[in-house]
């Protein structure tokens, strides 16, 4: 990893050329596990779309407001009032694991010791 | 399929006069699907006994003297990230094989209120990730017009099954282009809405800030018609906007006299010479129709395609996180929870999914946000306000949909930039929140089909359905035929 993009570190930085190390703490960050083959075919593939990319980061867009989202829709509210939901029986059917009506999964963390 | 010839319109002015049932539009449907997709894989999922229970239906609504819908007994094609409650809904991804979504989506109720059968859920690009539906895993849909040629993406399947002719009409979704531009590729009809307009709840989320559902049809006539039974508000969903959506249909004949076009260069200038061909002739057209044609320069659209690729990711990196093997789909189980949503996500994810969840992961990351993502959401401004410039002078803008005609299987897939700039004319409209559609006109010298895109701002998809069917009417070639 280059310096400074340890968690926590929220200094804007100029982008530089991703590197392997880069995508390996990415991928980790996004829970997915690459082979050595991935790491290097996805960080070639990752750097030429953020070399195109650089036109936008080089823009000088200072004085514009950031856009989140197309169309200027405020929060859509509703009464709060008791309605029918999905189904449980339903929707835990489509679980891969469920105990006592609640979704199971393996332990999370260390073993108690 | 007989009635190959057979639009929605007519289909459903059939249906309900009585004159043909339900029940054999929707055999004939599944016939035709039956003998000819083997070969193009347009479906994921054929809805055999679903459909014909739908069309009984229909057919004793109209027995009982009853209004089975504007589009009763038209067979109609589902993109597979369309939530169908109790029907296995994949997006074409390992990662949710098999599961049966608890609910439908507002469009799938919509749509079965209005008469329609749903006939199959249609292949893409998993996660409607791309522009060629090679990204599926369960394999590639073909192009009708062209074997070895990709029907476009990511809504590939629905696209090919209209060009088919196995389904007059169908559904797709739209984040960057995916409608429109195998809508180009294939020969058809594809519009996508303004943001807002129909309804996302039960559609699979992919970029929840662009994403957005709409048509595929043979005609304009019958794309407003579906547009119409889709379109409006709907309580489900945050992002809808909260009124009604006028009726488009009756009005698509009002014709072009008077209307301001600007050929936007921008969307043309890089594109193939057949294409920009083809563009220029439907803007001749136009203008012999009486609109107002010019030429227009928005050179802030260049920056789209950057921006798009950076904001797409990142919505999509977080919108996939809950593909983690706890409430739903594949699990890949493990010692401990965090191993187990690893193991799961890494056997479950295809490698363009990957991509582009490691792409918005980076790009939302500490230190990087504002170079990127903060960036790319300016740029978002900028088209905006260059856009209302340009229709302060332009009452719709013409463009290409596609830089080529459909490209061979297996061209592109190795090469993830090549693939994005198919997006190139089609992801402005996306980042505006805007309307626009790709409607057929002619052929290439290698004889495949060619969709010239309308553009206009948002809420007047009338106004654009209008443009479209002036510009159908000029065609100079029908596209159709392909199924034959």
């Amino acid at each position: 990893m280059s310096e400074g993009t340890e968690p926590g570190h929220h200094a804007r930085r100029t982008p530089g050329k991703l590197s392997p190390e880069e995508v390996v703490h990415v991928a980790a960050l996004a829970r997915l596990a690459l082979t050595d083959a991935e790491v290097e075919l996805f960080t070639a593939q990752l750097r030429t779309v953020l070399d195109h990319a650089a036109d936008v980061a080089a823009l000088d867009l200072s004085h514009l407001a950031p856009t989140a989202h197309p169309l200027p829709v405020a929060n859509a509210l509703r009464p709060d009032e008791p309605r029918p939901s999905l189904d449980r029986e339903e929707v835990l059917a489509a679980a891969p694991s469920v105990e006592d009506n609640r979704f199971r999964v393996p332990r999370i963390g260390a073993p108690a010791p | 399929m007989s009635d190959g010839t057979m639009g929605a319109v007519e289909l459903a002015a059939a249906v309900r006069s009585g004159a043909r049932s339900a029940r054999a539009v929707t055999e004939e449907a599944l016939a035709a699907v039956a003998a000819r997709d083997d070969e193009l894989h347009c479906f994921l999922r054929v809805l055999g006994d679903e459909a014909l229970e739908q069309a009984d239906a229909v057919d004793a609504a109209v027995a009982r003297g009853q209004d089975p819908g504007p589009l009763a007994g038209v067979p109609v094609g589902l993109k597979d990230n369309l939530c169908t409650r109790g029907i296995p809904t994949t997006c074409a991804s390992r990662i949710l094989d098999g599961w049966r979504p608890p609910y439908d989506a507002t469009v799938v109720r919509m749509l079965r209120q209005a008469g329609a059968i749903a006939v199959g859920k249609t292949n893409m690009d998993e996660f409607a990730m791309g522009s060629s539906t090679e990204n599926s895993a369960f394999g590639p849909t073909r192009n009708p017009h062209g074997r070895d040629r990709v029907p476009g993406g990511s809504s590939g399947g629905s696209a090919a099954a209209v060009a088919a002719g196995f389904t007059p009409i169908g559904l797709g979704s739209d984040t960057g282009g995916s409608i429109r531009q195998p809508a180009a590729l294939c020969g058809v009809v594809g519009m996508k809405p303004t943001y807002g307009r129909v309804s996302r709840y039960g559609l699979v989320a992919f970029a929840s800030s662009l994403d957005q559902i709409g048509p595929f049809a043979t005609t304009v006539e019958d794309a407003a018609l579906l547009f119409d039974v889709i379109a409006g508000h709907d309580p489900l969903d945050s992002t809808s906007l909260p009124y009604p959506s006028p009726p488009t249909f009756e009005s698509t004949g009002a014709g072009s006299e008077g209307v301001r076009v600007g050929v936007c260069t921008d969307l043309i200038d890089g594109c193939a010479p057949d294409v920009v061909a083809r563009v220029r002739e439907a803007a001749d057209a136009l203008s012999a129709a009486g609109a107002k044609v010019e030429e227009i320069r928005i050179p802030e659209l260049a920056y789209g395609l950057s921006a798009y690729y950076l904001i797409a990711p990142a919505e999509a990196s977080s919108n996939l996180a809950r593909y983690d093997g706890v409430r739903y789909g594949l699990r890949v189980d493990a010692e401990d929870a965090a191993a187990m949503n690893t193991a799961t996500r890494t056997a479950g994810f295809g490698a363009e999914v990957k991509r582009r969840i490691m792409l918005g992961t980076y790009a939302l990351s500490a230190g990087y946000y504002d170079a990127y993502y903060a960036q790319a959401q300016r740029v978002r401004t900028l088209v905006l306000e260059a856009f209302a410039r340009a229709y302060a002078s332009c009452d719709v803008l013409l463009g290409a949909t596609a830089p080529t005609t459909a490209f061979a299987l297996g061209e592109k897939v190795d090469d993830p930039m090549a693939m994005y700039m198919n997006d190139v004319c089609t992801i402005p409209s996306n980042l505006a929140g805007h309307p626009a559609l790709s409607v057929p006109f002619g052929t290439g010298g290698d004889g495949l089909p060619i969709g010239v895109q309308v553009l206009a701002p948002a809420l007047a998809e009338g106004l654009l359905f209008q443009v479209a069917r002036v510009v159908e009417a000029a065609a100079p070639s029908p596209a159709g035929g392909a199924g034959q």
